[in-house]
């Protein structure tokens, strides 16, 4: 498959009066025609700058950018009328109606009038299209703002953050959305934090932490490398779950203990878990793999899993 | 041309815009209304009584200093040469009139009071164009679009002088046959030649020069603080700094404390020149004859500084906007 994005080496930094901060250090990522593309990390990992340097907002230090095959910066207005972005939080002008925005930006861009009722259609709002937005709510803005991405019926479509502020009704019409664009052939990268909503709809991930690529790949790769071999072992009721522990300890396992049953951190055969307890008249009753999930592999490959009694850094500064 | 049709629809469709025009329109009218309803047309027969009654009072005051002269010098006076006898002409026959409104004579402040209030708004309708465009998202937005930034902002600057000419001629052709209504029912157009006409021409495209340097004055001062309230900050602290630099001049006992004054050179350049005395370069009074230093402000020069700010504002705010990141 062809790639639609791709970044290399990309490198942004911001001089303060806190010193030299590094919001990308050389990342890099790319995503192929017609997925779409999760891209995940904590905040200040260096996403939003990511999204806005490729769409020309910010100028990168370093680095490389290609969009459907054409350098950016330099041929973004090239581009442009192909690609559909909202960053961030929706921002429009208050005073004008939905309708308005649309065929303002419409006219901005050399796009017919005629799409603004189509896609003020399928993203729910046309009935409330002649209000004044500074009425909506951050759900409506949000579906204002896919709705004027998609105007130009983009090739690719760059979304941060588009589940923010809507209900669950909300989430799953965005997520079929997501899909049915996708399954038209568009390309759609999808900034979120929602890990749930991404490993739902996402074929592919990029992590990125402290403005590096953590990880990257399909979701299942990125599961798969990062799962462990880990086997939760439960025992019929009443049976010694510390002498059986110990039996598997002596054998070299990790075991940890929970309250009715205990994990078995390097079972890489969990056969031989059952033959060890079997031989000492003792019979599991459960035995399944510990699956890791997005939330998993993300927090373990960003480090912001939360830690009692410790604050989170939420970018990074002075690194 | 898409990006201009645009532009030109977002501008008239901003509520601000509406607004402020409707407010410009509401104090031009107040101002016309104003003039109509205190001037009053003048009979011939009103004008004979007013010459006749400033030459009675021409005659009266003549015969008193002429006694009181007489009487000084039968008392010995030694100062009796400084009477002051008055002449006609210090008896203008028109302020024994109602007021009128003389087309020929006032109608060049009632441009300059036009222009005045045409750049205020034009100041604010542009920094709010580019301002509040700005501070909402929506300029970001528009170069997710469009991501030419000059194009953007040039583009943006263009239709705004372009609509703002277009109102401000409107406008002026509306209030020149507003004032020749007003002479003709309540006052007069003796005197209007073509070369007077011209002279209001051209006062008039000075007077619209103000306005479209205000305008792009508001609009690149917002531009550059991307807030529409920067650029009025930027209005304020401009007149604090040259009242600072006034005050400042006039303690340091400099000759022309004027000239740091920017209401002294829009003067010039709308009435041709503003003089500037130094009292203190001589012992001056009335009967010595001692002229004071003059520092003569031309439209010329002012011209100058107009043209000079509208680059230098117009320059910074294309800079800023090609090099700063938008976050």
């Amino acid at each position: 498959m062809t790639a639609v994005l791709e970044i290399s080496g990309l490198r942004k930094t911001y001089r303060g009066r806190k010193g030299v901060r590094n919001a990308l250090d050389g990342f890099d990522m790319e995503v192929t025609s017609g997925q779409v593309h999760g891209f995940l990390g904590p905040n200040g990992s260096g996403k939003t700058t990511t999204l806005r340097t490729l769409l020309g907002l910010i100028r990168p230090n370093a680095g490389r950018m290609m969009i459907l095959g054409r350098e950016v910066p330099r041929h973004l207005p090239a581009v442009a009328r192909e690609v559909g972005a909202i960053v961030e939080s929706p921002q429009f002008f208050g005073n004008f109606t939905a309708r308005d925005t649309l065929s303002l930006l419409a006219d901005a861009g050399g796009v017919k009038r005629v799409r603004v009722p189509a896609v003020l259609e399928l993203v729910g709002l046309r009935d409330r299209s002649r209000e004044r937005v500074k009425t909506y709510s951050l759900g409506m803005k949000q579906r204002l703002a896919v709705a004027s991405a998609l105007l130009k019926e983009p090739k690719l479509l760059i979304l941060d953050e588009p589940a923010n502020g809507l209900d669950p009704g909300g989430i799953r019409e965005m997520r079929t959305l997501m899909r049915d664009l996708s399954a038209s052939g568009m390309t759609v990268l999808l900034s979120s934090h929602i890990l749930g909503e991404i490993q739902l709809i996402c074929d592919s991930v990029t992590i990125i932490a402290a403005g590096r690529r953590v990880a990257a790949g399909s979701v299942t790769e990125v599961l798969s490398q990062h799962s462990s071999t880990a086997v939760k072992v439960r025992l019929e009721p009443g049976v010694d779950m510390l002498g059986a522990a110990e039996i598997l300890r002596n054998a070299g396992a990790q075991v940890t203990l929970e309250a009715d049953h205990f994990v078995v951190g390097n079972a890489g055969n969990p056969a031989q878990v059952t033959k060890l307890l079997a031989e000492k008249q003792i019979y599991v009753s459960e035995l399944t793999p510990v699956a890791a999930d997005l939330e998993d592999v993300f927090l373990t490959l960003t480090g912001s899993a939360p830690v009692d009694g410790r604050s989170r850094p939420v970018d990074g500064w002075g690194k | 041309m898409s990006l201009v049709r645009a532009e030109s629809r977002r501008l008239v469709k901003r509520r601000f815009t509406k607004l402020l025009v409707a407010g410009a329109l509401a104090l031009l009218a107040v101002v016309a209304v104003s003039i109509f309803l205190s001037n009053e047309k003048v009979t011939p027969a009103q004008v004979t009584a007013a010459r006749a009654q400033a030459g009675r009072d021409y005659q009266e005051s003549v015969a008193s200093v002429t006694a009181e002269k007489q009487k000084c010098v039968t008392e010995g006076g030694t100062d009796c040469d400084t009477y002051y006898i008055p002449q006609p002409e210090d008896f203008d026959y028109t302020w024994y009139m109602p007021p009128t409104f003389d087309l020929r004579s006032q109608f060049g402040n009632m441009i300059t009071t036009f222009a005045a209030i045409l750049a205020a708004v034009a100041f604010l309708i542009g920094a709010s164009f580019a301002g509040a465009e700005w501070s909402s998202g929506a300029m970001m937005n528009l170069l997710l679009w469009r991501p030419q930034r000059i194009r953007v902002l040039g583009s943006k600057l263009v239709v705004f002088l372009f609509w703002l000419t277009g109102l401000t001629l409107l406008l002026a052709a509306l209030w020149t046959g507003a004032f020749r209504l007003i002479a003709e029912t309540h006052g007069s157009t003796d005197g209007m030649t073509p070369g007077v006409w011209r002279s209001f021409g051209l006062t008039g495209l000075r007077g619209l020069a103000v306005v479209l340097v205000s305008g792009l004055l508001g609009f690149t001062l917002a531009s550059i603080g991307r807030h529409t309230a920067m650029a009025l900050g930027a209005l304020i602290g401009l007149g604090a700094l040259q009242v600072g630099a006034f005050v400042v001049a006039t303690v340091a006992e400099l000759q022309f404390p004027g000239v740091y004054m920017a209401p002294y050179w829009l003067w010039a350049w709308m009435y041709q020149d503003f003089t500037l005395k130094d009292y203190a370069s001589c012992d001056y009074s009335a009967s010595s004859g001692c002229e004071p230093a003059q520092f003569v402000m031309t439209w010329q020069t002012s011209g100058l500084m107009l043209a000079g700010v509208a680059v230098v504002a117009t320059g910074v705010a294309m800079w800023t906007m090609r090099r700063r990141d938008i976050t």
